[in-house]
């Protein structure tokens, strides 16, 4: 199949064809090396699957159940594997659907091209059957995006398209194809885009901004490294680990930089934000040097930034120039790709490390782990915690799968306790927060990395916001193992109200149907388990089969997630109960 | 809380459909009023120039600058305060016939405040070009002649420093 497709890229690249827009779309996707793409069919964009039909054994189409599934879905493919995911749907409902995983994209930084199918051109602007403005809503969503409504626009747009997605600081692209563009045939040639006049995806190393840095950093007394996802969107996990292995500086992260660097190296010191550990959170406010590498300073790390790290000098290293200063004022903004600027630091910086200060993140661990890691792994009472799952999870994987959560509580506690041994390994929706993300997430990532076991973690109350793509599975076999932490309440939101509204539980506690059942009716092997000498077991036979697996944890109904930096409040304020 | 000023925003973009969507929602998105925009070509072919004029911080605009330089059509945006532009605005004034030799009027035309562009056996048309001081005292003045129709143009400006968008173009 590999030979056939470069065999294509060839003739394509060499001669010009007169083809329909529609086969067009098809070349274009195939020349940028897609060979797989997720979507649901419809009116506007019947040219285009008529294709697809054609080229089903060069370019595989996963039917999902929802065009929402669709986005996600080309989500964890993209996460998984550094890849451009690709999602198509038809127009009006179809492209709106769409919006959600689009937007989720954008916080995220995901590399994502959606086709939307639309009108014919004569009747843009006329309220046509499934017409709507997707350019016009997806704008404030989008990287970039454009209506094509000429055939002849296809070639330059696609190539476009894929550059912007991929290049700088990823995002989702959406290109709208009017019917009638689809229908028209032309003279097709493609050229892959290398540049686009007004957009400069990577800034220029600048070498004062990087003695700055350097000189700030061998000054620091007591430096941390707080490093998110720009790690591994720059492929840059080698020179990072060998740049804090040289200074010797204690490194957290973000929610999305989890897995950039493995779990148990000695440098690790755990996740900072609401949710994070509690040494780097609190020892935010105290180092003399933070170090912000590929993150974006989200209010959900800094917590209050009129507290934040005031003491500390503050150096980022950063891809998008609109991040500079936005929430935190630097001292030096060291601009460019994570793999170009750490990699070129690297000599200037000396070689050190800080016996005394990292010993202050294990004091703060021990502290930490004696008011609520013992809790969490290793509970007295009778229910379970999500935090044994996730011991048992680690156990059952040795640290080596995707770990793919929606959005709450379970999605903090697996961050928390989930074990990495290598990078694109944590899939979650972590700017947007959207419920529903994980299953097809999970899909599409094990379609991405077959070889690779992906676990979706997910609450009981996301489950069923896309719980449709369990069809996906069934049609496709994609033998992703789900397991549902199942409290019975939209728990992240219950926590709250019990803490910060006088436990008035406003329709957030859940009457849930046999999620076993439902995924019987689609034919996925499924357990449930509830007492904690079954665990082990119940999580140990799920990722032994070579299937899909569907496994529902029934845990405590009302535990809650610390530590906890109350919204608004300072970092240093982070709560142990 | 900084002080709110008045800023004059100049973006260089490409000419694309849409683009005006894509930089109004910046300024929407962080809920700034926008009180003037006009778009035109620019002295450099191919390349259009939005002037956007809105109140906001210091800290405000350098965001908006960023954001929207961050967009994949725009090629450069840049922000100037009133001291360091020259800026003008235009208004039409339409009135009816029977005022055209009231003396306030022609006075404002004597002494080249104001220009007639159009003369019918109904109405005439005037013209005022200046600050928008101007503008609203012209306004003030015309107004108890029962003004027809009044619209007013947004801020057209240049800076009064040499913008490098010519030579970073070049080297595009």
């Amino acid at each position: 199949m590999k030979t056939q497709t470069a065999t294509l890229i060839e003739t394509v690249a060499e001669k010009t064809i007169h083809i329909s827009g529609a086969e067009a779309v098809i070349h274009c996707l195939l020349a940028e090396n897609v060979d797989l793409i997720y979507g649901y069919p419809g009116g506007a964009i019947m040219p285009v699957y008529d294709e697809l039909y054609k080229y089903q054994d060069k370019l595989h189409h996963v039917l999902t159940r929802h065009e929402q599934g669709a986005t996600h879905m080309a989500q964890g493919y993209a996460r998984a594997t550094g890849k451009v995911g690709v999602a198509i749907a038809t127009s009006g409902p179809g492209a709106t659907n769409f919006v959600t995983g689009i937007a989720d994209a954008q916080i995220d930084s995901t590399p994502m091209v959606c086709i939307t199918g639309q009108v014919p051109r004569h009747l843009l602007g006329s309220d046509a059957f499934q017409e709507t403005d997707i350019v016009g809503i997806s704008m404030p969503v989008t990287k970039w995006n454009y209506q094509i409504t000429k055939a002849s626009e296809i070639p330059e747009i696609f190539a476009k398209a894929f550059y912007i997605a991929r290049s700088g600081r990823p995002g989702p692209v959406l290109i709208d194809i009017t019917k009638n563009a689809q229908f028209e045939t032309f003279d097709f040639e493609y050229k892959k885009c290398t540049e686009v006049r007004s957009y400069k995806p990577k800034p220029k190393v600048n070498s004062d901004q990087l003695a700055a840095a350097a000189e700030l950093i061998n000054a620091a007394k007591k430096p941390m490294i707080v490093f998110g996802q720009g790690i591994i969107l720059g492929e840059a996990e080698d020179e990072f680990k060998a740049f804090i292995e040289k200074t010797g500086i204690p490194s957290a992260w973000t929610i999305l930089g989890l897995s950039a660097l493995p779990t148990e190296h000695p440098l690790n010191v755990g996740m900072v934000g609401m949710h994070g550990n509690y040494g780097p959170n609190r020892l935010t406010n105290e180092c003399d040097t933070l170090i912000a590498i590929g993150m974006r300073f989200d209010d959900r790390v800094t917590g209050d930034l009129n507290t934040y790290a005031k003491q500390a000098k503050i150096i980022h290293f950063e891809i998008d120039p609109a991040e500079v200063d936005k929430n935190v004022k630097t001292d030096v903004a060291v601009l460019g790709d994570v793999k170009e600027t750490l990699a070129e630091i690297l000599p200037l910086v000396n070689p050190n490390s800080y016996p005394n200060w990292l010993e202050e993140f294990k004091k703060h661990a021990t502290i930490e782990f004696d008011k609520v890691i013992k809790k969490d792994l290793y509970p007295e009472k009778d229910g379970l915690t999500m935090g044994e799952v996730l011991k048992e999870i680690n156990n059952a994987t040795n640290g080596d799968a995707i770990i793919v959560t929606d959005v709450g509580q379970h999605q903090m506690v697996a961050c928390r306790y989930a074990k990495f041994n290598q990078t694109k390994s944590n899939i979650t929706s972590g700017g947007l927060g959207t419920m529903g993300f994980a299953l097809p997430a999970a899909i599409g990532a094990k379609m991405g990395t077959p070889q690779r076991e992906v676990v979706a973690i997910i609450g009981d109350g996301g489950y069923q916001m896309t719980i449709q793509e369990l069809g996906t599975i069934l049609q496709t076999n994609a033998a992703v193992k789900i397991i549902v932490l199942n409290n019975e309440y939209l728990g992240m939101v219950r926590q709250w109200q019990q803490l910060f509204f006088d436990r008035r539980y406003a329709s957030t506690e859940m009457v849930n149907p046999d999620f076993v059942t439902i995924a019987k009716g689609y034919h996925i092997e499924a357990s449930r388990v509830a007492k904690r000498e079954e665990l082990a077991g119940a999580v140990k036979a799920m990722i032994a089969s070579d299937k899909a697996y569907f496994l529902e944890v029934c845990v405590e109904k009302e535990d809650n997630v610390f530590p906890m930096i109350p919204s608004g409040a300072s970092v240093s304020d982070i709560r142990l109960s | 809380m900084e002080e709110q000023k008045t800023f004059t925003v100049s973006i260089y973009t490409e000419n694309n459909v849409g683009l005006l969507n894509r930089v109004s929602s910046i300024f929407l998105k962080r809920h700034i009023n926008i009180e003037g925009l006009t778009t035109s070509r620019s002295e450099i072919e191919d390349v259009n120039r939005f002037i956007i004029v809105a109140k906001m911080t210091e800290v405000q605009v350098k965001k908006i600058v960023t954001q929207l330089e961050k967009q994949i059509e725009v090629i450069r945006a840049y922000y100037h305060t009133d001291d360091e532009t020259i800026f003008q605005e235009s208004a039409l004034f339409k009135i009816s016939n029977e005022h055209l030799y009231d003396e306030v009027i022609q006075r404002k035309l004597k002494f080249r405040q104001a220009n007639i562009v159009t003369l019918t056996e109904d109405f005439f048309v005037i013209e005022a070009s200046g600050s928008k001081e101007h503008v609203d005292k012209l306004y003030d003045r015309l107004k108890p002649y029962g003004l027809m129709q009044f619209v007013r143009s947004g801020r057209i400006a240049i800076t009064r420093d040499k913008m490098q968008i010519s030579e970073l173009l070049q080297e595009l």
